[in-house]
């Protein structure tokens, strides 16, 4: 891994792989590298939090190792396991060769018995991962609890086996975007930075980095328009992801401009507005103001 | 002239100063410990420290651990650093041996005697309807009133405790089963692996002992929006007993006061001395006992906290008499958004206790189509009734 000295060599480096950070944020993640602490990131849906950890991944030549968060979610599914069926079989096996039950047992709870989830490979890899815990405020708070020690320590307890301490501390980017608060205690453990709608400028650096190819007239109307959009009530606000999927729409669809044709920009609009209402309140006729104002 | 804060010569070095920074954002509600002002240390020497904006970029992380906090965390860094050229003569405060900003005695509370707008049964008399006609008619007022009232002057601490107890029987009643996890347990509907291999070591392997687990009971989480506007401060003083009392009781509640503003008030209730806590909130309800807009208030909570904090496992409880100054079409569209999360919601109106009450104020028809449970409560003992009609819910 190269040392990376400052953050605007960060930034640029983020930037080659097509992720284009605002100081804010590149700053964060340059005190996360260098000094060891998780990221924790929050924010609206679809600005870019989890694309952190890729580009992380990808500019670090490492592995990206990701663990989804859900209701429900436990240790067992999160952390690590043991191979039940292997133990039983193995505890069969051994009453039949007729090893004492403290050689058994000394087997069955062995590394070969046991079942690495992400949490646990992340920590025994041979080069320091990436360690991305997606939507951590989905899990439930229990669950909280299991990532303390992870982050603060970078060790996992397994009451049979011992303290599993990781040799390359993977760096740990966590991501929410508030369907729950988040106990105090996870948050002292890690940095924190609020990710917002980029602005304009940053807004257009990305579409570009992404469709090289789109006229730079159109490509200023949709940032225009997608910026205004936010502005409107609605009741999911178009991330980047759905800017991006416009632009693709548009270019599919052959528009060069988005206050000639309405009835197309419209139905391009699909792309942006995710829920029914938002498209029932989002007339053609609301459509083409925004467009106005944004050229 | 340089816009940076300048220091007294009696201060040790950069240290000091950051830690006390720290202390300037620990005084204005920011949780960090020394733990984060060496970190706050590592993260400078990490970078380019000469540089005001890449120090406030650096310590932002650091500084701040939720939304509201890096909102507020760009004006205290301005007000401690860049203080236009100003000499601060000492980074460390001193220990603070007296006149702790929480605890206040009501003998310095000021400017009380004038907010009198809002007793009792009289509205306030933003434009003397009340005064004028004898029919007591109550109405809402748009005026806010300024002036600060004491809420301890309405909450005796005895009642925080009966509260407490009521409002533990009302979290039992919510109780629900719907968590996902599994926990070991005598009767359960599936095998609990781990402990059956456990034990069947004792047996040579043979899994004698068929252990069970199950889906634990969840509470629901009780979310509580309090109406203090004038016409409600008559009834405030039972509600805001109660909702102390719940917040002790249950470490997941929420709370919420609104006038013409919503404020959120479950952090400040957390406080370990229930009545030091509705002193500070009486700092926050700025405006109590002034006018209300309940619609207002409802769509910015469906529309901000309701995001964080409201799901399909909470029971939203609204407040309030449903005098309200906003059109009644906004108080059924918030409330329809509200609903969309999923949660229940129950209104308490402390008017339906009188005899031959009818919703008839817009803003409750509008309201009630929305509701899952209408009810009245005017007293705790009202409230302990409310047991039987939540389990049903």
């Amino acid at each position: 891994m190269e040392r990376i000295l400052t953050f605007h060599d960060l930034q640029s480096g983020m930037a080659d792989l097509g992720y284009m950070a605002s100081d804010d944020l590149a700053v964060s993640i340059h005190l996360a590298l260098t000094l060891g602490r998780p990221l924790l990131l929050e924010g609206a849906a679809g600005v870019g939090k989890t694309e952190v950890a890729r580009v992380l991944a990808e500019m670090h030549d490492t592995e990206l190792v990701r663990l989804q968060c859900y209701e429900g979610l436990d240790a067992a599914q999160a952390i690590y396991e043991w191979n039940y069926q292997k133990q039983l079989l193995s505890i069969r096996a051994s009453a039949e060769e007729g090893t004492t039950g403290q050689a058994a047992e000394e087997r069955i709870f062995s590394r070969d018995y046991l079942l690495e989830r992400p949490l646990l490979a992340a920590i025994t890899k041979d080069k320091a991962p990436i360690l991305l815990i997606d939507e951590v405020d989905r899990a439930d708070e229990e669950f909280e609890a299991y990532l303390l020690e992870i982050l603060s320590e970078f060790q996992i307890t397994i009451p049979e086996l011992g303290t599993v301490k990781a040799q390359h501390p993977p760096i740990v980017i966590l991501t929410c975007n508030g369907t729950r608060d988040l106990s105090d205690a996870l948050r002292r453990r890690c940095l924190y930075s609020y990710v917002n709608y980029p602005d304009p400028q940053m807004e257009l650096a990305i579409l570009n980095a992404r469709h090289p190819d789109l006229n730079a007239h159109l490509a200023k109307q949709i940032i225009g328009f997608v910026q205004n959009l936010r502005e409107e009530e609605l009741e999911k606000v178009p991330g980047i992801a759905e800017m991006l999927d416009f632009a693709a729409a548009l270019s599919g669809l052959g528009i060069a401009d988005l206050s000639k044709d309405p009835e197309q920009v419209q139905r391009a609009l699909i792309a942006l507005l995710k829920t029914q209402s938002d498209q029932a309140a989002i007339t053609t006729e609301v459509t083409q103001r925004i467009a106005g104002k944004a050229a | 002239m340089s816009r940076v804060t300048k220091f007294a010569a009696q201060d040790a070095g950069p240290a000091a100063r950051v830690a006390g920074f720290m202390a300037h954002l620990r005084a204005n509600g920011l949780r960090l410990g020394a733990a984060e002002t060496s970190v706050a240390l590592h993260a400078l020497t990490a970078m380019n420290a000469y540089s005001p904006d890449e120090c406030r970029n650096a310590l932002r992380p650091i500084c701040t651990g939720c939304k509201e906090d890096v909102d507020q965390y760009d004006d205290l860094f301005d007000a401690y650093w860049m203080d236009m050229g100003r000499v601060r003569t000492r980074a460390v405060p001193k220990l603070q041996t007296k006149g702790n900003n929480d605890v206040h005695s009501s003998r310095d509370a000021s400017g009380e005697a004038g907010g009198s707008a809002g007793n009792a049964t009289t509205p306030d008399g933003g434009d003397g309807e009340a005064e004028s006609d004898g029919e007591g008619k109550l109405i809402a007022t748009e005026v806010r009133n300024l002036s600060r009232k004491d809420l301890r002057d309405l909450v005796r601490s005895e009642e925080i405790a009966e509260a407490e107890r009521v409002a533990r029987k009302l979290g039992e009643a919510l109780r629900d089963c719907r968590s996902r996890r599994r926990i070991a347990a005598t009767k359960g509907d599936r095998l609990h692996f781990r402990k059956i291999m456990r034990r069947s070591l004792a047996t040579g392997g043979e899994p004698l002992q068929l252990l069970k687990k199950r889906r634990p009971d969840r509470t629901r989480n009780i979310v509580t929006l309090c109406d203090v506007s004038g016409s409600m401060s008559v009834y405030a003083q039972v509600f805001l007993a109660f909702i102390a009392g719940l917040m002790r009781a249950d470490q997941k509640a929420d709370a919420y006061l609104f006038h013409t503003r919503l404020v959120r008030i479950t952090e400040t209730l957390r406080d370990k001395d229930a009545m030091r806590a509705i002193g500070r909130m009486s700092l926050m309800a700025d405006g109590f006992g002034g006018g209300s807009k309940i619609g207002a208030c409802l769509d910015r909570f469906a529309t901000t906290y309701a995001k964080r904090f409201v799901d399909g496992r909470s029971v939203v409880v609204i407040m309030s008499d449903g005098y309200d100054t906003d059109q009644p079409h906004v108080i059924s569209d918030a409330l329809q958004k509200l609903g969309k999360r999923g949660c229940r919601i129950i209104w308490m109106n402390p008017l339906k206790g009188w005899r031959d009450f009818a919703p008839v104020t817009a803003g409750m028809k509008a309201a009630l189509p929305h509701l899952d449970l209408f009810t009245s409560a005017n007293t705790l003992s009202d409230l302990a009734a409310l047991e039987g009609e939540l389990t049903r819910l």
